[in-house]
């Protein structure tokens, strides 16, 4: 007897809560290669300089890792996997393709999967681009971040602008039919018509999708150091708000749809990685540092790479902390992470997750925010409105009670 | 013991405390000691063993006092009973000092070698001369290469006139002259006089609460004993108690069964407020009463106010627990309840100083968790009204109207400030800013002078010494005495927030400097509230006339922009902290403030 006939015969519980399951089950793999040839200003993402460490070693380490995990729950959803870092295309061939066939071990990438990888410009040579086309990436996620040397300088990248453009060109030559770029905006000096600037850039490259990041100044790295020393003259709050402004709309205009805080996509090219995280979706994290949401814990991994490597060893997951959520933890994420979303929060999903009306749950907070002009419901979804979005973090904290 | 043994004890005793300027070395000298008398063993030594509170340790001062005895066997083979009594070291708590000052025979001062005499320095030898206290100086720090004691000792002979050709050159950081400190202990310092079999009259230098025993009040025994089951009374309450303990601090409490003259410890007798046990108090024999208390008993009255208001409105009576609390531990600190418009229900508090009000501030949010907004200290005003009635206001926002006021008068200090004389033009200058009265100036040495100053306490309350600390790079040292009230041209200047008075902002300010102060408190405030989600105006006025305005723009962007690679944990504890930061706000109105701008009055760069 198969399994799904063995099941038929089972009641309607238990296969309404085998179905409940399912959404439980990882959607995403996400992969962190904390390596770098060069520590930008404004990172505090784990991280190292590339040079002298044990990469080998750290590739291995993943692949055991991985092993053990899908040991326990095979990655049978998965629709995304996401290699990021650090600098995930600072790895030799040798080391990329390495890598890629671990991934390819346990994730059929023939099937519908996103596949992406973080790449700088200028990292990406043809033969690396060869191996990752050939095992199955097909999304790449450039660290473009300005077009403009001064800024790229400031800001601690070591790429030029016209790297950009080869690596680019080079990227579809190959085949490459889903780029994407990073921009920052907010940096130290950079005026409004900087931004217009790199925008109207981005459009001529006639790429798929941009995620357009202000800059935030995040502890232990070389930028929060100069702020508390007062040199580091970011633009005002105003200007900030200009400048976001200005990019949504020059995004819609050129049929590049928001459909998150800060992302934009053409149609059909939407992260499906990205929208794991906002719609509360589980994942698997692999690597140091890395963050999963695996059975409704959240876990972060060990991040200094030799106790990782060291917990490997041993046999053990390398996991540094492990926080189970309540349901009343998984609500809250579930709205301050899907009002994140242009679509906002589904009424219907949210009461099929949690059994409850999130109107009737929120009712105080929901109203006063829809009385404030930062929330709006349309039909089934909960959304911020324009005002809202410019006000985001106003709106997400009401939803964390006490 | 019988009245032979009691007086032959008597002569082996010595009581005596350590005054100085704050940083001199004081507590150093006193852990010292300790070593030295092996009363502490060194490695039970944690620095400033007297200070026991954490927040005396991470301030570097003495809030409560504490009196230890020792025993030390000299080079003439006796063995000596001292009982050394700490003294807090700041210009709130003069009184204090003086109590325990008065329950020695002799008192140690030390001065820095590098740095010389301070206005604490000063001010404490002239309570130790008023007590006719043996004074024996020290020199400490000789082993700073900046050292100078021969000047220094000049100085002492100069300033203070005293003789100072035997004063110890010590360190007390290097274990220096520590034994030699102790020997003129024993030979300079009289022992206690006073008779064994008099009525009993004990000086109450200190009082601590403690939940289980009630009141325990420090003393020194000046006339007669007193053991345990005795009957006692206070002499300015008449209030009696049934004695339950006696003992010392050695430093950990002994008890005893009677404490005799000379004796300093303390005493124990079912006493539930501290407030019957007031420091400077004589306790006597309810049986055998003496016919008069020792001299100086005042009742201390506080100098400065501030409304204290929890943010979280239902922590109201949490709030009045804690004051309750505190109080049993401090009669000095003084509370009723007052409303604000503003910010609701809270207590107006009174203070012996701006310290004190900062440390019952910091206690009540960090002992007892209760967030508060402190409105800025105001002092009391006496205000004389036209229909020739007289009353006292101690909130500004209690001001009458103008056209009902006759004359306001407030209350003056004289201020003695310390400093080299390159500093004269600029304490100069702050002075006359702050108001001052010039009295006197004179030379301590070539290079140091003492200035003396007749300013209105309200400018000291505010952000003097502060200014006067930055206007001298830290070299001037700072005392001040109450001398009165005084008429001035007073104003009241109101503050509206979105056109809405918000009465805790209300202060008190000198006619003729009103208008810069409202331009530069608007602007302040500005800065100092965060952006809301709508524009809101800041006003300020005096009556109906505003007289500055600024305003406080709307916020336009408010949201993380990254997703942080999935750690969603991250991103909660940013939201919550964020929802952490508003909870420190009080909502007034429609407008969100933090407690900073409760004290953008003091925050008010003289121009």
């Amino acid at each position: 007897m198969t399994e799904p006939e063995r099941l038929g015969g089972t009641s309607i519980l238990t296969s309404l809560y085998l179905r409940k399951m399912v959404i439980f089950l990882p959607k995403a793999v996400y992969i962190h290669i904390p390596f770098c040839t060069q520590i930008c200003h404004y990172c505090d993402f784990n991280k190292v300089f590339l040079k002298g460490q044990p990469v080998d070693d750290y590739l291995k380490a993943l692949k055991t890792e991985m092993e053990k995990t899908f040991a326990n729950l095979p990655p049978e959803n998965v629709e995304t996997v996401f290699i990021g870092g650090g600098t995930p295309t600072a790895l030799n061939e040798k080391q990329l393709e390495y890598l890629m066939q671990t991934i390819n071990c346990f994730i059929d990438v023939e099937k519908e999967i996103e596949f992406t990888i973080e790449a700088n410009p200028g990292d990406l040579t043809v033969e690396k681009l060869k191996i990752l086309k050939n095992y199955g990436v097909n999304r790449l996620s450039i660290g473009v971040q300005s077009f403009n040397n001064n800024l790229l300088k400031a800001i601690g990248r070591n790429h030029k602008v016209e790297d950009i453009y080869k690596t680019i060109e080079s990227a579809k030559q190959q085949g490459f039919t889903n780029i994407s770029i990073d921009l920052m905006y907010a940096l130290p000096n950079q005026t409004i018509q900087d931004v217009e600037f790199a925008l109207n850039e981005f459009f001529k490259l006639d790429i798929e999708h941009c995620s357009a990041y202000s800059l935030i100044v995040e502890p232990k790295t070389i930028f929060y150091n100069l702020m508390n020393r007062g040199k580091l003259p970011l633009p005002s709050e105003d200007e900030e708000a200009t400048m976001y402004q200005m990019i949504m709309e020059q995004m819609e205009s050129h049929g590049y749809h928001q459909y998150e805080i800060s992302n934009y996509a053409k149609k059909g090219f939407k992260s499906k990685h990205n929208l794991v995280y906002w719609d509360n979706d589980h994942y698997y994290g692999f690597g140091a540092g890395a963050h999963s949401y695996i059975n409704g814990k959240r876990r972060s991994n060990i991040g200094p790479i030799n106790h990782y490597l060291k917990a490997i060893e041993k046999g053990r997951l390398p996991i540094r902390e492990e926080i189970s959520l309540t349901v009343k933890e998984q609500m809250e994420e579930e709205m301050f992470l899907g009002l994140r979303k242009t679509a906002g929060v589904s009424q219907k999903k949210f009461y099929q997750k949690f059994s409850i009306d999130v109107l009737e749950y929120y009712r105080e907070e929901i109203e006063k925010l829809i009385q404030d002009g930062l929330l709006q419901i349309n039909e089934d979804e909960i959304q911020l409105t324009n005002r809202g979005r410019m006000l985001g973090n106003i709106v997400f904290q009401q939803f964390i009670k006490d | 013991m019988n009245r032979e043994e009691k007086l032959k004890r008597q002569e082996r005793i010595r009581n005596f405390s350590i005054i100085a300027h704050i940083d001199h070395g004081k507590s150093t000298l006193a852990d010292r000691i300790l070593e030295k008398t092996n009363t502490v063993a060194e490695r039970e030594m944690k620095d400033q063993l007297l200070d026991s509170m954490d927040l005396e340790r991470e301030r570097g001062i003495t809030i409560k006092l504490n009196a230890v005895e020792l025993t030390y066997k000299a080079k003439d083979g006796e063995e000596y009973i001292f009982h050394l009594i700490d003294t807090p070291g700041h210009v709130d708590f003069t009184y204090e000092v003086s109590r325990s000052l008065a329950a020695c025979e002799g008192a140690v001062l030390v001065v820095d070698a590098a740095q010389g005499i301070e206005a604490q320095t000063l001010a404490n030898v002239y309570l130790a001369i008023d007590n006719d206290l043996e004074i024996l100086p020290v020199i400490n720090k000789i082993d700073l290469p900046s050292a100078e004691p021969e000047r220094v000792r000049q100085e002492i002979e100069n300033v203070i006139g005293l003789d100072a050709s035997e004063a110890v050159l010590a360190s007390a950081k290097a274990g220096i002259g520590i034994e030699e400190i102790l020997e003129q202990v024993v030979e300079k310092i009289p022992a206690p006089i006073g008779d064994p079999d008099a009525p009993l009259q004990a000086l109450i230098f200190d009082s601590v609460y403690d939940p289980y025993r009630g009141v325990i009040a420090l003393i020194r025994i000046v006339e007669g004993s007193v053991k345990v089951g005795d009957k006692i009374k206070m002499m300015s309450t008449g209030k009696e108690f049934e004695v339950t303990e006696l003992g010392v601090n050695s430093p950990k409490p002994v008890k005893r069964d009677e404490l005799t003259v000379g004796d300093v410890g303390y005493l124990t007798a079912s006493i539930k407020h501290v407030g019957d046990t007031r420091v400077g108090d004589t306790i006597t024999s309810a049986v055998n009463p003496a016919k008069e208390p020792l001299p100086g008993y005042r009742k201390m009255n506080p100098m400065v106010f501030c409304g204290m208001y929890p943010i979280d409105t239902a922590k109201y009576n949490d709030l009045r627990d804690a004051l309750e609390k505190l109080q049993l531990n401090d009669a000095a600190l003084q509370f009723e309840p007052e409303t604000s418009q503003a910010l609701g229900f809270g207590f107006r508090c009174g203070f012996l100083g701006l310290l004190h009000m900062e440390i019952i501030q910091e206690r009540i949010e960090r002992e007892f968790k209760i967030d508060l907004i402190t409105t800025a200290p105001s002092v009391i005003y006496h205000v004389q009204l036209t229909d020739g009635a007289s009353i006292q206001v101690d909130n500004p926002s209690n001001m009458p109207d103008p056209q009902k006021i006759e004359r306001i008068e407030e209350p003056y200090v004289k201020a003695s400030i310390m400093a080299p004389n390159d500093y004269v033009g600029a304490i100069m200058e702050l002075c006359q800013n702050k108001r001052g009265i010039f009295i006197d100036m004179q030379y301590l040495d070539e290079t140091r002078v003492t200035i003396t100053y007749e300013i209105p306490l309200s400018e000291i309350v505010y952000d003097f010494f502060d200014q006067l600390k930055s206007s001298t790079k830290g070299y001037a040292s700072f005392d001040y005495e109450l001398i009165g009230y005084k008429p001035s041209k007073l104003v009241k200047m109101d503050i509206l927030l979105n056109g809405e008075r918000v009465d805790a902002l209300s202060f008190i300010v000198h006619r003729d400097s009103a208008y810069d102060r409202g331009r530069v408190i608007v602007e302040k405030l500005k800065e100092l509230i965060p952006r809301q989600q709508f524009e809101v105006p800041v006003q300020a006025a005096i009556g109906t006339k505003i007289i500055a305005r600024s305003t406080i723009k709307a916020m336009r962007k408010n949201v993380l922009a990254k997703c942080y690679g999935g750690d969603i944990s991250r991103k909660r504890k940013l939201l919550e902290k964020q929802k952490e930061g508003k909870k420190r706000m009080k909502q007034v109105g429609s407008v969100e403030i933090p407690q900073e701008a409760f004290m953008a009055v003091l925050k008010i760069d003289d121009k």
